[in-house]
Parts: C-alpha cells; structure tokens; sequence
C-alpha cells in the first residue's frame, strides 16, 4: 500500500491512469487480471444470476410446501451435526495414535490415507454393491453366520442415511486425521516428559497438555469440514441417488433434483435457505484465515 | 535379545486393537472393487473372498471396448486426460500470477481481491453448480470440454492462490530488491527469482488441480452429456442407468481409472502433505 500511495504522489494530477503507475504496478495489474476475469465471469455473474433467480417470494411458498424440501434440511442438519462431529472426533482420536512411533503405524498411515487418494465415484460405487439386499458382500456374509436374510440397507431412509454419512467419512476421515496429526507434532514433547514425571494419568495429559494446543485447530477443522460438507453431492448422490422415495436428500443433491425437473427458481431457491447456515460460518473461517 | 515387558506387551496389543479395525475399515470397499475386477460374473456375485477362478478377462473386455457402456472407454480417458491437465496449467498459470501480484509487487486492491478469492472457497461447490450450469448455457459453452475447464479452474484457483500467496509471504523481500538493483524488470523477476524459489508449491498446487479436475464428478456431469464428450466418472455414473448393470466391469473400469491420482498422490505425497495440510487449516 505505501508503495501506491507514494507513486500517486509524484505523479502529475490530471496525468493519464499509465503515467501514474509504476511499471511493478502496470504489471501487478496485468498479472491480477486473469483471476478477476474469471472471478468476474464465472463466479460473480453466476451468483448474481442466481440470486435474481432465487428472488420471487413464491419459490419459497412452494419450497415451503414441498415435503422434500423440509427432509431434506432435516437430513442435511442430520449430516452436518451429527455426522461431522462424529467424523472430528474419530480423527482427534486416530491422531493420537497415528504419532505414536511404530514401523507399521507408519505403514499403516500411509494406506489410511488410500480413500482420500483415490476417486470417490468408484468407491462409492464399490460400497454401494457391497450393500446390495441380494448380491452384496455384506447381506452374503449375514447369511452365511446367521442364516437369516440381512435388511435392506439401502431401503430404509434412517439407514441409507446413516450409510451416506459412513460413506462420507469413509472418504474425508483420512484429510482431517493427517491435520490433526501436523497439530498434535506441533506440540512440544517436553510437556509430555514433564507430565510423565509427574505421574499424570493418560485423560489428564490429553485434558491438560493435547486439548488446550489443539482446541483452535479442532475447531477451525470441524467449521470447515461443514462447510464443505454442505457440498458433499458424491456420497448422497451415488449412493442413494436421494432414495428411497426422495427421502435421503441433502440440500447439495436437491438443488441438483430441482435442476434436472427443470424447476430452476426452486433449485435456487433451496441454495438461498441455506445461506443463514453458510454464511456465519463462512464469516467465522474468513475472519480466522485472513489474519 | 530381552523379553518385552508385560506392559510393553499390553500397549502393543491395545495399539493394534485399533490398528486392525482401521486396516479394515480402509481397505474393504478397495479391496471389494479389486476382487470384483478380478473375477468373472459368477464368482464377484457369489460374496466369496477371493474368487476361485481370478481372471484378468475384465480388463481385456474395458482395453477391447467390448460392451455396450464401453464403446467410448478411450475417449472418455483421454477426455479426462485432457481436461485435468488444462485445468492444472491453467490454474498454475492464473494463480502463481495473482499470488506474485499480490503478494510481491503488492498491487493497490490485492487484499480486496484475495478476500473475494477466499469468499469463493468457502462456496460449497455443488451450491455454485446450479447457476455455473445456467451461466455456461448463456455462454453458450454447454457440452464443450472448455465449459468444464473453465468451471473446474475456478473452483481450484481460490485455494492455489491462497496457498501460493502464504508461500510467497515468506521469501524475503531482499531478493526482489536485490534483483531491481541489479537491473531486473518485473518479468526477469517473476521469472528467473520467483518461479524457481516456488517449485514446491508450484508442485503441490499443480498436483492439487489436476486431481480435483480427474476426480470431479457433479460439474462433469452437469456440463457435459454426449457419450463421446463425458469423462470417465460420468460414464461410470452411467453404469448405473442400466436394471442389470456388469458391475464387474465397472469395477474394473473404476479401478483403472483409480490408478492415475493414486500413484500421482503417493509420488508426490511429499508436496502434498507439506505444501497442503500446512496451508489448508492456519490455526
């Protein structure tokens, strides 16, 4: 910013825009416009589009009156409440052992890390025969220890749910695990040893020393993984392609079903009532990593 | 050689109490597309854990295109092939230019610009699918490979100059005024101080991008619709639109289209893990 204000100052008021800039600044300009181009055209104007789109008050009378409109909110807070918090805490509790030093944890974490690395279309996939009433692994295997027919995973809205939440923590748990561990390497190892020689029990060393470091780093992690949670299309999507009978969407796959019934003002619509759930986080992430 | 002591011996187990369950977890759905890719029909639907007579015969029917969701299996490759590695370029190319302007040369409305870019982040990207559809229709772009180059590039450029403007805050200002003394331009700057000093994170961001483009598979499928235009996710997305879907050759053919980002993720796991985890999460 100094620099701008000093080259403004020993130009000539009234000199055209070029004489004023530095040359480091001509190419600042010309350097920077390729990104405000794209952000113009394919950022702004979408969003711009969108919301005139979103703004008739009778979408959301009949987003208000469409059943599926409500489960699917419902579903979406279900995902990101329970769903994420589940997921964190797994990955706070996996990053504890993962730094514990060990050949084959160190072998192991580098195949933990497989789901994110590979895509998720064809793992999704892969789980979704494996629940399959009939020719699925899982059913096969029921049948074969119990002799009695295993349910119907997919079928049963509570439980299709709950297997898109496992799908999609099959899938992220491995990120948010590899984060947790760079927060919990950070901390200094001679807190450790000084509360080994002071006899502290396992839960006072993790309440005492390991929460207090990672508590900002948790949280910043559980925000942000909601925050990308809400787009999590993929594992609803390909799962349960928001079956059975339209009851396991989310709002990211509901937009998507308004869009295919060609009912685009609704599609918009439904993305604008999850703004007051976007927004404050949004708001909160950006605060934390503008700093 | 000294025996273990019992507690030793209790810690291990309790280690590998979790560690078991953990392999497991990871590896099944995997290891389930793997088994099905190497057994033929009767075997993968028979809940075997091995089948009793592997086969590569799957492979040779996705390599010989021998089926009817097939038919375009080499274009839809090279397709994803090709839009993944536009988008890395392209991505590389707009963001290591917006973070040297922002970050180095310091343009008066960098900070506005980086903010925005940080606002676009945060966009659930299947939220920013409904109106890029419509926005790439009015353009008139739909069902042409660019509308999902363009759409993917500025997805993963936000987060490129995000990550690339944190690494170029921290080489010294030093070199760049070190650099004009010596009778640099800007562009002798960017291109012989800058690019060179960045290589890791070029690396790491380069990487990033073109996974997220071969991995994407909502914006491919709402950009794209002809057989012969789609990417390899869609088509397997497509798999499904049959009642007696051959799952053993989408297995297969998922498997083969896994291969790529894993080996690219495990070759460059070193940047990955340096240049992203650290930059993704700042606490």
């Amino acid at each position: 910013m100094a620099i701008s204000v000093s080259a403004s100052d020993q130009a000539l008021p009234g000199a055209p825009l070029s004489a004023r800039l530095t040359p480091p600044q001509v190419w600042g300009i010309v350097l920077l416009a390729p990104y405000i181009l794209v952000f113009l055209a394919f950022v702004l104007y979408p969003v711009c589009y969108g919301l005139w789109l979103a703004r008739q008050p009778s979408s959301y009378v009949a987003l208000a009156h469409d059943p599926i409109f409500a489960r699917a909110a419902v579903n979406t807070l279900i995902f990101l409440v329970i769903g994420i918090n589940i997921k964190m805490l797994i990955a706070l509790f996996l990053s504890g052992f993962f730094v514990q030093e060990r050949r084959w944890i160190k072998w192991l974490s580098v195949i933990f890390i497989l789901p994110w690395a590979v895509p998720s279309i064809p793992t999704i996939l892969s789980i979704r025969f494996m629940l399959n009433p009939e020719w699925g692994m899982v059913n096969q295997l029921i049948f074969k220890f119990t002799g009695d027919d295993g349910p119907n995973w997919l079928n049963d809205p509570a439980v299709a749910l709950a297997m898109a939440i496992g799908v999609h923590i099959w899938k992220s748990l491995p990120f948010w695990t590899l984060i947790l561990i760079t927060g919990r390497l950070a901390i200094s190892h001679d807190l450790f040893e000084a509360a080994d020689v002071d006899g502290a029990t396992f839960w006072q060393k993790f309440r005492y020393i390991t929460w207090p470091s990672m508590q900002t780093l948790y949280i910043t992690c559980t925000l942000l993984s909601m925050i990308w949670t809400l787009g999590d299309f993929n594992s609803v999507y390909l799962l349960t392609g928001g079956g059975p009978a339209d009851l396991t969407h989310v709002l990211s796959t509901l937009g998507i079903r308004y869009l295919r019934l060609d009912q685009l003002n609704l599609a918009m619509a439904s993305i604008v009532c999850a703004m007051p759930l976007v927004l404050p986080l949004v708001y909160f992430m950006m605060k934390r990593l503008s700093r | 050689m000294r025996l273990p002591s019992l507690r030793e011996v209790s810690t291990e187990a309790r280690l590998l109490l979790i560690g078991i369950p953990v392999f497991i977890w990871t590896m099944v759905p995997i290891y389930h597309m793997f088994l099905f890719a190497i057994s033929p029909k009767e075997d993968a639907f028979s809940g075997k854990f091995w089948p009793d007579h592997p086969t590569l015969h799957n492979f040779e029917i996705v390599f010989r295109e021998q089926h009817y969701f097939l038919r375009d299996f080499y274009i839809q490759f090279w397709n994803s092939l090709v839009i993944a590695a536009a988008v890395g370029a392209l991505t590389l190319f707009v963001a290591t230019a917006a973070a040297f302007s922002i970050s180095r040369l310091r343009v008066p409305g960098g900070r506005i610009v980086m903010n925005l870019a940080l606002f676009t982040y945060f966009i659930p990207a299947a939220f920013l699918a409904v109106p890029m559809y419509r926005t790439m229709a009015t353009y008139g772009l739909l069902n042409n490979r660019w509308s999902l180059i363009l759409a993917m590039m500025t997805i993963a450029s936000p987060y490129a100059i995000w990550v690339l403007k944190q690494a170029s805050d921290k080489l010294p200002v030093e070199l760049d005024e070190a650099a004009v003394m010596d009778g640099a331009t800007t562009l002798q700057i960017f291109r012989l101080v800058y690019i060179p000093l960045m290589m890791p994170s070029l690396v790491a961001i380069g990487t990033y991008a073109v996974l997220l483009a071969w991995n994407e598979y909502l914006y491919a499928f709402l950009l794209l619709s002809n057989d012969r235009d789609i990417t390899l996710p869609v088509a397997l997305g497509n798999f499904l639109a049959a009642d007696d879907s051959p799952w053993e050759l989408l297995m297969t053919t998922g498997f083969i289209y896994a291969l790529p980002p894993a080996a690219i993720y495990y070759a460059f796991r070193r940047y990955m893990v340096g240049g992203l985890t650290a930059g993704a999460v700042k606490s």
